[in-house]
């Protein structure tokens, strides 16, 4: 593979990775994609999965994503995420924690409350990552 | 000529403001460096998503949602004044009020019907007087903890969404401090909806090759738009937070350098009455012996 890749992932607290890649896999809200050098442009949204960053064949780095867009143009790949986080350092029981205290904060809640799809959307989120954790 | 023992006292109330004032300016720093941290951080998310836009509007064309063509009138503009939640910052929320007044009064003076939505306490005090029955709404900053803003400024731009899809204004003006560095704070506005990526985001040239949208143009644009909205108003938000915190720094700094100015001047003045008094009882035992 002679081409790089430039790729960036930033969310709005901070960019997470900018460099030069061989290879990476994004989870598209139409289903994965997987993204080489001198990639037609395109543009996608994303759901919550796994962002897999590839180095020849093996996968240097995996980073959560909380839905956002991906747009990749002549320049490479930018991945816009709303949350993002680097797998590695997610540990699985904090995430549990959370699950659980945000699984506390929905039953507390009345039927029609409006902040309950925010949390629920929030527990379906922490939930992915656990289970991207877990594999 | 005051007395010895008033000016005693006002030394000493000049050097514990100066404690207070060298105190606030040094949490100010620290808060500052936090401030401008987090500012800089959220910055390439804002950029990347604005040359993002830049790129689907330009191929979206005047078939794009209401959010970027807006609604094809002008005649009712919502003004969104951003300033801090506290005060004793030098003239960052007078500036920033001031800007607002302004733009109130022109829009006001062309006939445009003007609503009025502030952020931060300073600025609706400073606003109430002249244009209190404008107001349409409050965003308190108050209970937010450190420089986490992304909540505040999702209900913001949550709010915002919604109020331009009930009809409730056709343009919205975002007024805030820029954060140049920790000397210049620019009031700017900024008009928020429709949304308008900066022109100074060049669009990526394709070279003739077709953009491919999954799953579509549409889609992905009604997806985007809100959320440049709330990235806008996030930065907008960090900005102002970040030039607080520089004007409050700079503002003591200059306070704590008149305290000291005046304690010298004070301390002057008390040494040159003490010596004085010391001369005139002199004076006196003198003439006393002189006398006998």
């Amino acid at each position: 593979m002679a081409d790089k890749l430039h790729f960036s992932l930033v969310s709005p607290a901070k960019e997470l990775f900018s460099g030069e890649v061989d290879h990476v896999i994004a989870p598209g809200t139409e289903g994965e994609f997987g993204v080489l050098a001198n990639h037609a442009p395109f543009m996608t949204t994303l759901r919550n999965g796994v962002v897999r960053v590839l180095d020849g064949d093996t996968v240097k780095m995996r980073i959560f994503v909380r839905g956002g867009f991906a747009d990749i143009t002549s320049e490479g790949l930018t991945i816009l995420a709303e949350e993002a986080s680097m797998l590695d350092d997610v540990k699985v029981e904090d995430v549990q924690a959370e699950m659980e205290a945000t699984l506390l904060k929905i039953l507390a809640l009345d039927k029609d409350d409006s902040s309950r799809a925010t949390l629920q959307e929030h527990y379906d989120y922490l939930e992915s990552m656990k289970a991207a954790l877990v594999h | 000529m005051p007395s010895l023992k008033d000016l005693k006292n006002r030394i000493s109330s000049v050097k514990s403001t100066q404690k207070i004032t060298k105190a606030m300016q040094m949490v100010a720093a620290a808060k500052l460096k936090r401030a401008q941290d987090a500012a800089t951080a959220a910055r390439p998310y804002a950029e990347r998503m604005a040359a993002v836009l830049a790129n689907l509007s330009a191929s979206a064309g005047a078939s794009g949602p209401k959010l970027l063509t807006g609604t094809g009138s002008d005649q009712t503009h919502l003004v969104v004044v951003m300033t801090a939640e506290r005060g004793l910052a030098g003239g960052f929320n007078t500036y920033t009020a001031k800007l607002a007044k302004q733009t109130i009064s022109a829009l006001q003076a062309e006939g445009k019907t003007v609503k009025v939505l502030t952020v931060g306490k300073k600025g609706r005090e400073q606003l109430k007087r002249e244009f209190e029955s404008l107001f349409i709404g409050h965003i308190d900053l108050s209970a937010v903890k450190g420089d986490d803003f992304s909540e505040s400024a999702i209900t913001l731009g949550k709010s915002l969404t919604a109020r331009y899809e009930d009809g409730e204004f056709d343009v919205a003006t975002l007024i805030y401090s820029q954060f140049k560095n920790v000397l210049t704070q620019v009031p700017t506005a900024q008009q928020l909806i429709p949304a308008s990526a900066p022109a100074d985001t060049g669009t990526v040239d394709l070279s003739g090759a077709i953009y491919r949208y999954e799953p579509s143009e549409a889609a992905i644009l009604e997806t985007l738009l809100p959320r440049y909205i709330n990235t806008q108003v996030l930065s907008a938000m960090l900005e102002s937070s970040a030039g607080e915190q520089a004007s409050r720094m700079t503002a003591m700094d200059n306070a704590t350098r008149n305290a000291g100015e005046m304690i010298d001047s004070l301390s002057l003045q008390y040494n040159r009455a003490r010596q004085a008094q010391i001369t005139k009882e002199l004076i006196e035992i003198i003439s006393g012996a002189e006398a006998l």
